[in-house]
């Protein structure tokens, strides 16, 4: 007693020290970065237009500066952006794109990585919380053991690049240095914060379980996840002042401060997509880490602990994949408003065959996600009612699917023309342009949500009075946003010019998103003290599994498919009308190479994961100790 | 107890059956042939699709003694597809962003737009108005392809003589010349001159590494050091340095050099120092001479 006591005060004490330590910390935070942001031009207009040199009013005598005040005052020197030739980017014998491709990719995998999962780890240990099933607790801690080891390999990523840029596109390089200022060091700080902040909470977890210090533990992960973000919206702004340059003139010479600098008009949609595919990226990892641990296991307690975790991971997924065309489409959005000529290089020029490959990479993540859930209806008895579905779904996806990948020009020979009566075919044609294709990725999003809320609803069995009104509503909610999107996408994509075109794929997503929303909420209300039938965690086929395996496969490879259409809209620019490319790589290679390369970055990025998932396991392991080990040594 | 499906949880619940794991290895190794085929299938994929490059404009040398009329209207339509990336919009219904201008006799459609009252430039002729419409395309909007919410008054469309297109007065002439004589019209500008050879030979450093050609009058070194970038020419508005208009009336010729080659020494109140520093090492002798007598002219 006296000694819970003690632990109690103990434990409080520790937690009153902790607390006083992270206001500190705070304090610090806020007066150490202020001056640092003042230096770097946000303290006023004033001081960034300071006088130097002999100053006088155009038409008046010179007024006399005193010296301390014009040598106190220097500005630094305003350079433009350096205009390169070929001789100043070093010869390596390899392509310099291709060392910086790998590297960066690789980088940007696992900083995808390391920041989404602490983000839904955080979520996890709520719901624990909250629900007080330690089952969470124990998942969250889970996740974060597994990807402790990415933080360093994310490091040593972001290390490599940042040497390989300097050493082989040191202009520039020198040109983003000056450009940016003392926010690197800012950035170079957040690593420690960062660090700090990931340790603790790692590191803290047993420690600080329960009560009070529970909160802290959470309050440290929200700090982690604060950290993480910055540094992740710090490193966005490079990439986005590269492809719509801010606060920077005509030829590159700096005119406003930091802010002006990275709040370009790409900054906040990249931000966003970003973020949101973290996530999605980051639940399909450790949902492959899941199905392998499922697949390896007998023991049926933890392949039922393990089909939790792969559910988990691939419902994180599937939810932040649901709205990411619609940070997209924002994206895209802002790219034509900035300038519709890198709008169009993109969507309408050679880097437009490149979509056609995302339609088969998100084709891939759908049939996968619906496929896992179809297969985990297997878990409960209830599930038969709802298996017709699964033949409509799977019919809707497909041909959706088919016309996403519908091309719309064609190379073809002067035979092929003939043959096929014209360079677009007359019937297959008109699928090829976006409004069939903004009904297609519409209809996938809803049917796929039609999955997800069957697989919900497949071990329940509403009590409700009001469950045949409420069903009949959720169905006519399908039926008109169905009817609407087809209705939407045809006759503005066909029959009007292109800027309706454009604003009625807004009422598109619109009907999506109120069939997910109405779902939620009615299904919410509906089976709320609903029946529950039996389900069974692990119960459910192996070869399900590999749906976990080849979502973190296209997710990857979309990912470093983004990548090169995002670098390459910039055409033979490293920053956008600003400071031009003149290296030998200063084309947009072809879409066979870009595939190439990003299949070599996704293998690398496997292998690594396997690393790092094997140095996790590495610390649930314990050598038994040799049977012929003596007190004086082994006999 | 649930979870985020709502499913039970209890693991001692789920029945042995036949469900029982493989070896480690076994594992490994048809996960992995898994994940490396998937990518290899994507890899197919953009094998199958159309291999293109996107080409950086590279600069070409014409002949100027030997060109003709045709060669000229070829280099046009040469730059109208492709460096002059005029047809990422100009398409045909529906997928254009712009009006069609290959399917246009642009010569007549000049006309029209000229006498409309909506227009707000000062071109007399067909040659006039299209030069006007690359360099300054908001001057005439066509119906229904203005900016969004800018009620047809602002175009979408770059000044193609700016980055990142930077056509040349060569080349946005060629073009001219091609949309003239495409549609039977009888091509109104002249084969390049002399001196645009010389704007031409001042580009070239960018790409090819070699020493600028000098300018050959105060208007080609204000493009080539482009001062245009922060000094209205024409007016004493305020850009990121103050007009030049009347700068003749304001600074003597000694104060015009000494802003060129040593900026900081004097700087206009209320403009911050943001002028390049390094112009004498720059400029020669004769194109600092040309620049300060036009500038001091400028009242």
């Amino acid at each position: 007693m006296r000694s819970n006591r003690q632990q109690s005060i103990r434990r409080d004490g520790f937690s009153s020290r902790l607390g006083w330590l992270l206001s500190l910390l705070a304090v610090l935070l806020v007066f150490g970065v202020t001056p640092v942001f003042a230096d770097m031009g946000m303290g006023g207009a004033e001081q960034r237009i300071a006088p130097i040199g002999r100053v006088h009013i155009e038409g008046r005598d010179f007024v006399p500066v005193a010296d301390s005040v014009a040598s106190g005052a220097e500005e630094p020197e305003q350079i433009a952006a350096p205009r390169t030739s070929r001789k100043d980017y070093p010869n390596i014998g390899v392509s310099s794109r291709a060392v910086v491709w790998i590297l960066a990719q690789l980088h940007l995998f696992f900083g995808a990585l390391v920041l989404a999962v602490p983000l839904f780890v955080l979520v996890i240990e709520l719901v624990g919380v909250t629900t007080g099933d330690e089952r969470y607790d124990s998942m969250a801690h889970e996740f974060m053991k597994i990807s402790l080891t990415g933080f360093s390999i994310t490091a040593i990523f972001g290390g490599s690049l940042a040497l390989a840029l300097f050493l082989l596109y040191p202009d520039f390089m020198g040109y983003m240095m000056h450009v940016f200022g003392a926010q690197w060091l800012v950035y170079a700080g957040l690593f420690f914060l960062e660090s700090f902040f990931l340790y603790t909470y790692y590191y803290g977890w047993n420690a600080m379980r329960y009560g009070n210090l529970k909160w802290v533990h959470l309050s440290l992960g929200l700090l982690l996840n604060g950290a993480g973000m910055t540094i992740m919206v710090i490193s966005n702004s490079w990439a986005t002042f590269m492809m719509a340059p801010s606060g920077v003139n005509e030829v590159g010479v700096v005119v406003g401060n930091i802010w002006e600098v990275m709040k370009g008009p790409l900054w906040n949609p990249i931000n966003l997509h970003r973020f949101i595919a973290n996530i999605g990226f980051g639940g399909a990892v450790v949902g492959a880490y899941a199905a392998y641990k499922f697949l390896s296991t007998k023991d049926m307690e933890k392949r039922a602990h393990y089909d939790w975790m792969g559910y988990t991971s691939n419902f994180i997924a599937i939810l932040a994949f649901l709205p990411l065309p619609f940070a997209g489409y924002w994206l895209m959005a802002e790219i034509y408003a900035y300038s519709q000529q890198m709008g169009i290089t993109a969507m309408g020029g050679i880097l437009a065959w490149l979509f056609i490959v995302q339609a088969v990479l998100i084709g891939t993540i759908l049939l996968a996600g619906n496929y896992y859930l179809w297969a985990g209806m297997s878990r409960t008895e209830g599930s038969k009612r709802y298996k017709p579905f699964i033949g409509f779904i799977a019919f809707v996806l497909v041909v959706c699917f088919l016309t996403w990948v519908t091309p719309h020009t064609l190379m073809l020979s002067a035979s092929e023309i003939a043959q096929l009566g014209g360079s677009h075919h007359h019937i297959l044609g008109p699928l090829g342009i976006m409004p069939a294709k903004n009904i297609a990725v519409n209809l996938m999003l809803i049917v796929t949500f039609l999955s997800f809320q069957l697989y919900r609803r497949s071990d329940k069995v509403a009590t409700v009075s009001w469950a045949p009104i409420g069903n009949a509503l959720m169905v006519a909610i399908y039926v008109v946003a169905i009817v609407n999107i087809i209705f939407l996408g045809v006759y503005f994509g066909y029959f009007t010019n292109t800027v309706y075109k454009v604003g009625s794929s807004v009422a598109q997503v619109s009907s999506t998103l109120v069939v997910i929303i109405a779902g939620i909420v009615i299904d919410g209300l509906m089976f709320k003290n609903a029946k529950t039938l039996p389900s069974h965690w692990g119960r459910i086929p192996d070869r399900a599994q590999y749906a976990l395996f080849a979502l973190p496969i296209a997710f990857t490879w979309l990912m470093g498919l983004m990548g090169y259409v995002r670098s390459s809209v910039k055409t033979h620019w490293h920053v956008y009308t600003v400071m031009k490319d003149n290296s030998p790589d200063n084309f947009i290679p072809t879409i066979g190479y870009a595939g190439n390369m990003i299949t070599i970055v996704t293998v690398l990025f496997l292998l690594f994961v396997l690393f790092m998932f094997w140095v996790a396991s590495l610390s649930g392991t314990k050598q038994a100790k040799p049977e012929t080990v003596t007190e004086g040594g082994v006999a | 107890m649930t979870n985020l499906s709502g499913k039970d949880l209890d693991a001692r619940s789920a029945p042995e059956g036949d469900r029982t794991g493989k070896s480690g290895i076994t594992v490994f190794f048809k996960t992995i042939g898994f994940s490396i085929g998937l990518a290899l299938v994507f890899t197919l994929v953009t094998q199958l699709l159309p291999q293109v490059e996107g080409e950086a404009p590279v600069e070409t040398k014409v002949d100027l003694a030997s060109l003709t009329m045709d060669d000229f209207v070829a280099m046009g339509e040469n730059l109208f597809m492709n460096k002059g990336t005029c047809t990422l919009c100009h398409k045909p219904p529906p997928i254009g962003r712009a009006p069609d201008i290959q399917s246009m006799d642009m010569v007549s459609t000049s006309s029209e737009r000229l006498a409309d009252e909506r227009y707000q430039g000062e071109s007399k002729d067909a040659a006039g108005y299209i030069l006007e419409s690359m360099i300054d395309p908001s001057k005439f909007v066509v119906v229904g392809w203005g900016k969004k919410g800018s009620n047809d008054t602002v175009s979408p469309m770059p000044a193609v003589d700016k980055a990142p297109i930077q056509l040349s007065a060569m080349e946005m002439d060629a073009i001219i010349a091609y949309l003239q004589a495409k549609d039977g019209n009888e091509v109104t500008v002249s084969l390049p001159s002399p001196e645009v050879a010389a704007e031409l030979a001042a580009e070239a450093p960018a790409a090819g590494g070699v020493a600028p050609a000098p300018a050959a009058t105060a208007e080609e070194a204000l493009g080539k050091y482009a001062c245009n970038s922060c000094h209205a020419m024409d007016s004493e508005d305020p850009l990121v340095g103050p007009g030049l208009a009347s700068v003749g009336a304001r600074l003597s010729e000694a104060e015009i050099r000494q802003s060129i080659i040593d900026p900081a020494a004097v700087i206009t109140e209320g403009f911050p120092p943001a002028m390049p520093a390094d112009f004498a090492e720059k400029m020669t002798v004769r194109e600092l001479q040309m620049l300060v007598q036009h500038l001091a002219e400028k009242k």
